[in-house]
């Protein structure tokens, strides 16, 4: 398969370029970049007033396969993600059976291969059981394809455990993804604690349940020089502490979801379980602190935490309802309307936080446009404007806060190993 | 004039003027209640169900009252002996019963905002009688109908709010209510048991029982689950009785007549002494005749008057 993206903006942070240029795109690669390429019998697109940028990655998502499938199964949420513009996502291993094993983590490939859309990254757990008490088989899982290790839903309570896990896996090119959250401390509740959750009634989160967490990862990451990110941080405190870790000299990598940037706990009113998520939704200073730090770059990657729940699962008491927004298909308008129209955030930088941030973070060889590079390419129409519509999701998952909001900035083409899987917001099927 | 929402489900959602229509209303429904044959037809053909996810004596038998009082068929379903134990979601519960006939469902749930999620999926109107620790709205306006036939009305009232604030849906109802109605309302009970933001809401917090009572023209004080201290909210009930405990000697820190009031059940000797709760002041008893005619006033405005 061969085409040229023509007239284009192309944006490659790991080149430092923002640049109009044709893209040449031949067997799956990046053949050429360049000015008024000859496109002689070739199929052109006309990118014209659009962004081509490496293809995006999201590196935190629940496809729920295997044993959720209700929810949500590898071809839906690839169709999802190909849909939102992210040619590569990598997969939390919090599925039952989870991904402790090999065999899971063979399963999930043939699955995404299948499926033919979005690449998917497996990422297996840091435990056995993803019960916090005894090691994963890390050695195997690295070789049978993960990219990084997680018990994403879960913290890992023990510091000893943490510790073992860090130090061990230092073998690999392989980060532990903390998901941080002292349980102790959690006891129980649903939501930010606050004001809101005064009001409401529901028991409340302490952002500090996250921050002890952070702190004792990054302490670890100290002791151990192991390679450290930590999951969807949410509060004013967590920044505060990567930012010790920065000036401390400690390497730590961190994301942030999109309704982390965007959405207070005030949303939490009306009882809404589309908002009920895990981190909770917070006051309105950590919004503003994490949006901050995502434009300065102290959190590198943009994640979505793509966590799609049937209906029935949502239409519950909030107290009951599981956490998890379903985020792919909303992630890049949200972002680009947060940071770059309200926030003034660069280009090149918006573009970072989903290419070299995550593709740096999980030590991968995607998220550039160079020549002879692999062709993963997510084009954005920055000036479309669109009102999100659940209905409408590829993903099974439509329990999402954003729901009949305006959003500027859409994905309008997704490339993956050079084929085209989504044009114009549909998925190009095989 | 009725009231503008489908709903009853907090205190915010009123207007003073719809408060102070539904305990003027509640007035004259007491009338009714004084007779010897306590029954009007106003509501006939009007069917309500309790619905309680939860046990109660007083709330449940109030709202059935009311509704027989007024003629309405009444249908109670406690959850223990229902479908809910089968596992039906409360969507589907709900719908069940708008299909055979109900207008009106009122919901007793340990979770707030289960109200909430009844009332969104049902045309049936729907009244909260205390959702979690979120609200407990026909408990405050049968409060705040007490305090208004003692003492006139609530401006520049001190009324103080003692206890287990945190896990209170009656304090969070009484304090929105009041501080709508001009009151000044104060909050007292150990730090573990208040949660933040009070002062935004409008509340004087305080964790001196001294302060709290100094002057105070209503007390109210809240029921102490026994369970709280095994969460490890305080040391010991001893301790919480002698700090937070409402006696004779730390009620004479407030106004001479200061009204007494407790949502019930009360915990004797716990959070009130044996003789405060049967003092002249207390108007424990008076509070539960009150609430079958604020529950009636409500029946009415939501069922009563379309159509007539």
């Amino acid at each position: 398969m061969e085409y040229i993206l023509k007239g284009g903006v192309v944006i490659d942070p790991k080149a430092g370029l923002e640049k109009e240029l044709d893209v040449h795109v031949k067997d799956g690669r990046i053949a050429a970049l360049g000015e008024n390429l000859v496109a002689k019998g070739i199929e052109t697109f006309d990118l014209q007033g659009k962004l081509v940028a490496p293809g995006f990655i999201d590196m935190h998502v629940h496809l729920r396969e295997p044993g959720g499938e209700a929810h949500e199964t590898i071809a839906t949420g690839c169709r999802a993600a190909a849909a939102g513009g992210f040619a590569t996502v990598a997969a939390m291993p919090n599925t039952n059976p989870c991904v402790d094993n090999e065999g899971v983590v063979e399963l999930i490939k043939s699955k995404a291969q299948k499926a033919g859309l979005s690449r998917v990254l497996p990422i297996g757990t840091i435990s056995k059981g993803q019960l916090g008490q005894e090691m994963a088989e890390i050695g195997m899982l690295y070789e049978a394809g993960v990219v990084a290790i997680s018990d994403d839903g879960k913290p890992v309570v023990s510091s000893e455990v943490m510790r073992r896990a860090l130090e061990y896996s230092k073998m690999y090119a392989c980060p532990v993804i903390s998901h941080c959250e002292d349980p102790s401390l959690v006891a129980g509740g649903v939501m930010n604690e606050g004001y809101w959750s005064t009001v409401l009634g529901l028991k409340g989160i302490p952002g500090e349940a996250e921050e002890i967490m952070v702190i004792r990862d990054i302490l670890l990451a100290r002791l151990t020089g192991g390679r450290l990110h930590l999951a969807h941080i949410s509060t004013k405190g967590s920044v505060e502490l990567l930012r010790f870790a920065r000036t401390q000299g400690i390497a730590v990598t961190a994301e942030a979801t999109p309704h982390h940037i965007l959405l207070t706990d005030e949303e939490v009113k009306g009882y809404d379980t589309s908002t009920k998520v895990n981190p909770p939704l917070r006051a309105a200073e950590d919004v503003e602190a994490v949006r901050e730090a995502v434009m300065e770059g102290l959190i590198p990657c943009i994640v979505t935490d793509h966590a799609p729940w049937s209906q029935e699962e949502k239409e519950q008491e909030y107290a009951k309802a599981p956490n998890g927004i379903s985020g792919l298909e909303t992630a890049v308008p949200v972002c680009w309307n947060t940071l770059v129209v309200k926030g003034g955030m660069s280009r090149l930088d918006f573009v970072a936080r989903f290419t070299t941030g995550p593709a740096k973070a999980l030590g991968v060889p995607y998220g550039s446009l160079e020549v002879g590079g692999t062709a993963d390419i997510t084009v954005i129409d920055p000036n479309m404007k669109k009102r999100v519509s659940t209905d409408t999701f590829y993903s099974k998952g439509k329990n999402s806060p954003l729901n009949g909001r305006v959003f500027q900035g859409w994905p309008v083409m997704t490339v993956v190993d050079g084929k085209i899987v989504m044009q114009d917001g549909k998925i190009r099927e095989v | 004039m009725g009231l503008c929402a489908k709903d009853l489900l907090d205190m915010g959602q009123l207007s003073p003027e719809e408060i102070e229509l539904i305990l003027q209303t509640g007035k004259e429904m007491k009338t009714i209640i004084k007779r010897d044959i306590k029954k009007v037809p106003t509501l006939r053909g009007k069917t309500m169900v309790t619905l309680f996810y939860e046990p109660s004596t007083r709330t449940r038998t109030s709202f059935e009252l009311a509704g027989k009082y007024m003629s309405a068929d009444v249908v109670n379903i406690s959850t223990s002996a229902s479908s809910v134990v089968k596992g039906e979601s409360i969507k589907d519960t709900g719908m069940t019963l708008q299909m055979m006939g109900m207008d009106l469902v009122v919901i007793r749930h340990n979770m707030a905002g289960a109200p909430h999620l009844l009332a969104k999926n049902l045309k049936a109107r729907v009244i909260n009688g205390g959702d979690g620790f979120h609200e407990h709205p026909t408990q405050a306006l049968l409060d705040m109908m007490t305090i208004k036939d003692k003492l006139g009305g609530f401006a520049g009232l001190k009324v103080a709010i003692i206890g287990d604030i945190l896990h209170s849906r009656v304090a969070r109802s009484n304090l929105s209510g009041l501080i709508k109605m001009g009151a000044q309302v104060w909050i007292c009970g150990p730090p573990t048991l208040i949660p933040p933001g009070l002062e935004k809401l409008g509340a004087k917090v305080t964790y001196s029982m001294e302060e709290a009572l100094r002057g105070a023209q209503v007390v109210m004080m809240l029921r102490i689950q026994l369970e709280r201290q095994k969460a490890g909210m305080f040391p010991t009930l001893r301790e919480y009785s002698r700090i937070f405990g409402l006696n004779s000697q730390n009620l004479k820190l407030a106004d001479k007549d200061c009204l007494v009031m407790h949502p019930g059940p009360i915990n004797r000797g716990l959070e009130l002494s044996g003789e405060v709760a049967d003092c002249s002041q207390s108007l424990i008893n008076e509070q539960v005749t009150n609430g079958v005619s604020v529950r009636m006033a409500l029946l009415y405005l939501m069922l009563g008057q379309k159509g007539e």
